[in-house]
């Protein structure tokens, strides 16, 4: 593209959504490599929505989405993870699984595996919990787990839906930094979330949204008061009767 | 004595050989796929499948009476049309797999019913009910020993993402898409294994040497690997032990097999220390963290 700065995603006219319902409706624009980039808005602005348009799970009901990273480079933690909690598997396997990319179907784990595994339970504060089993952790620690998995991925673009929510405060430092630590490492982090405090504290950029998007920029720019106001305004129930919209969508079939 | 209760009906009898033969291939076989089934909330799934496979191999046998080969691919077809046609619309609308399942098998069922009827009822039928677990003649051994080792290399290779699939379909997902294909494959193995497990046991009793090991499993240990073990190591001590009451009781093997099984359960449910009833009343003091 012809930004200064190497974009990994560019949204062209995105409307995701369901049975045509938008509920992200005309998006534009760049995301850059390297970005911390905070999603913000009300419930029911779209933002997980938005994030699975972007892991592939959802396909755009008009424009697209420009992915400059390959699809297995992109890790996601989606709000509820699907994890079955009652499966007979322990921490050190769940973690284990972020390897993936790099064991895929049938490759071996070695000791160098095994090494990254162990430094990976130890960044999320979970070492002696390998043998558990992950029906006895506790939110939290699941959390921290799935945070683990994360790191094996060793992904370029990590997308986090709501991660630090119904956490206590020591958690959340603890999992924030590693957000830090992998923005320091030039992986982009794109990250749902509801607390501004954070946002401000810890993202330098913010997409807020509400259905469209209310501003996108820098956090302190885009988090002021006239413009949450503008978005809480705007984030209204769908209408089971809307019109097919304008011109553009071209797919009112 | 102990010679004459358990060895001699073995020793003395060829069909007891075979049928020996034929429960424990059949319990590897059944072992890990009812523990997958169990861990994936398919346990009645299989129940629905094994009435899925019973009207294939119906047809098949009127078309070609009590014919290995004839009932074995209509049971092969029954099963894979109503688990693909199943798996296929769960993955594809919004439709939640149990209920296209349903759907499936019971239409399967209906028609099944509806060929056998116009051809007129026969006893013989009974065989695919409740199947022959003494009269396995070779071809039906090879048949059953057959499926059991495809079973477990298939098993071998899709082990990982059937796993990841199971604990978190979301993140599996989200790097491969290797769900898709793995769970087809799976569901193959299941019907493939029911149509194996009804020479011996018949359709509805084949899901019981699947899913009452699984179960009964489940309430000795936290860990696959050793559910696995424990699985395989029920399916076939009750095959040999169902066997040998049936020998000397004078019972039929297949019902007895299953009951053995049932038995198993029972007292996994009472003792088992993961999450059993007698642990669970009799509690031990709390620890100190």
């Amino acid at each position: 593209m012809g930004n200064v700065t190497k974009s990994v995603l560019a949204f062209r006219n995105l409307t995701l959504g369901y049975d045509r319902h938008p509920a992200v409706h005309h998006l534009d624009g760049d995301v850059a490599e390297g970005d911390l980039l905070a999603i913000c808005g009300p419930n029911g602005a779209g933002k997980s929505t938005l994030l699975k348009g972007i892991a592939g799970v959802l396909t755009p009901l008009t424009g697209r989405i420009e992915g400059h990273v390959p699809a297995r480079e992109i890790a996601y933690l989606p709000q509820a993870a699907e994890v079955d909690r009652s499966f007979p598997i322990d921490v050190y396997d769940l973690v284990s699984m972020g390897l993936w990319r790099r064991a895929g179907l049938f490759g071996g784990i070695n000791r160098a595996d095994r090494t990254r595994i162990e430094h990976a339970l130890a960044a999320v504060g979970l070492e002696g919990f390998e043998a558990r089993p992950i029906g006895t952790l506790s939110g939290g620690q699941m959390q921290r787990a799935l945070f683990a998995r994360l790191l094996l991925q060793d992904a370029r673009l990590l997308l986090l839906d709501e991660p630090f929510t119904a956490l206590d405060a020591g958690t959340i430092t603890d999992l924030t930094a590693l957000v830090k630590r992998w923005n320091g490492e030039g992986r982009t982090v794109i990250a749902v979330l509801h607390d501004f405090e954070l946002v401000r504290g810890l993202f330098p950029r913010t997409l807020l949204l509400a259905r469209e998007a209310v501003a996108w920029g820098t956090t302190g720019e885009v988090l002021t008061s006239h413009n949450l106001a503008e978005a809480r305004r705007m984030c209204e129930a769908w209408d089971e009767d809307a019109p097919a919209c304008g011109p553009v969508s071209g797919r009112a079939a | 004595m102990m010679y004459d209760l358990l060895i001699a009906p073995f020793a003395e009898f060829d069909f007891m050989r075979r049928a020996l033969v034929g429960v424990l291939a059949l319990g590897v076989g059944a072992g890990p796929i009812g523990v997958l089934m169990m861990l994936r909330r398919m346990s009645l799934a299989g129940d629905a499948m094994a009435h899925a496979i019973l009207p294939g191999a119906a047809v098949g046998f009127l078309a070609a009476g009590l014919n290995l080969f004839a009932m074995t691919v209509g049971g092969l077809v029954a099963g894979f049309a109503v688990a693909l046609g199943a798996g296929a619309v769960a993955r594809a609308t919004q439709m939640k797999e149990d209920a296209a399942l349903a759907a499936f098998y019971l239409v399967s069922l209906a028609l099944g019913v509806l060929l056998v009827s116009l051809r007129g009822s026969n006893v013989d039928l009974l065989h695919v009910l409740f199947g022959t677990v003494l009269a396995l003649d070779d071809a039906t051994l090879l048949l059953i020993v057959s499926i059991s080792s495809l079973t477990l290399v298939a098993l071998a290779l899709a082990w990982r993402p059937l796993v990841l699939e199971s604990v978190d379909p979301g993140f599996l997902r989200s790097v491969s898409r290797a769900g898709a294909p793995t769970h087809l494959i799976f569901l193959a193995l299941v019907v493939m294994n029911l149509v194996g497990g009804f020479h011996a046991l018949g359709t509805l009793l084949a899901v019981g040497l699947m899913m009452l090991p699984a179960a009964a499993g489940r309430f000795w240990t936290r860990e696959l690997t050793t559910l696995v073990g424990v699985s395989v190591l029920i399916a076939c001590g009750s095959g040999v032990l169902g066997l040998l009451v049936s020998y000397h009781s004078g019972v039929p093997s297949g019902p007895a097999i299953i009951l053995v099984a049932g038995g198993a359960y029972a007292l996994s449910v009472l003792f088992g220390p993961v999450g059993g009833l007698l642990p669970r009343f009799l509690p031990q003091r709390h620890l100190e963290a």
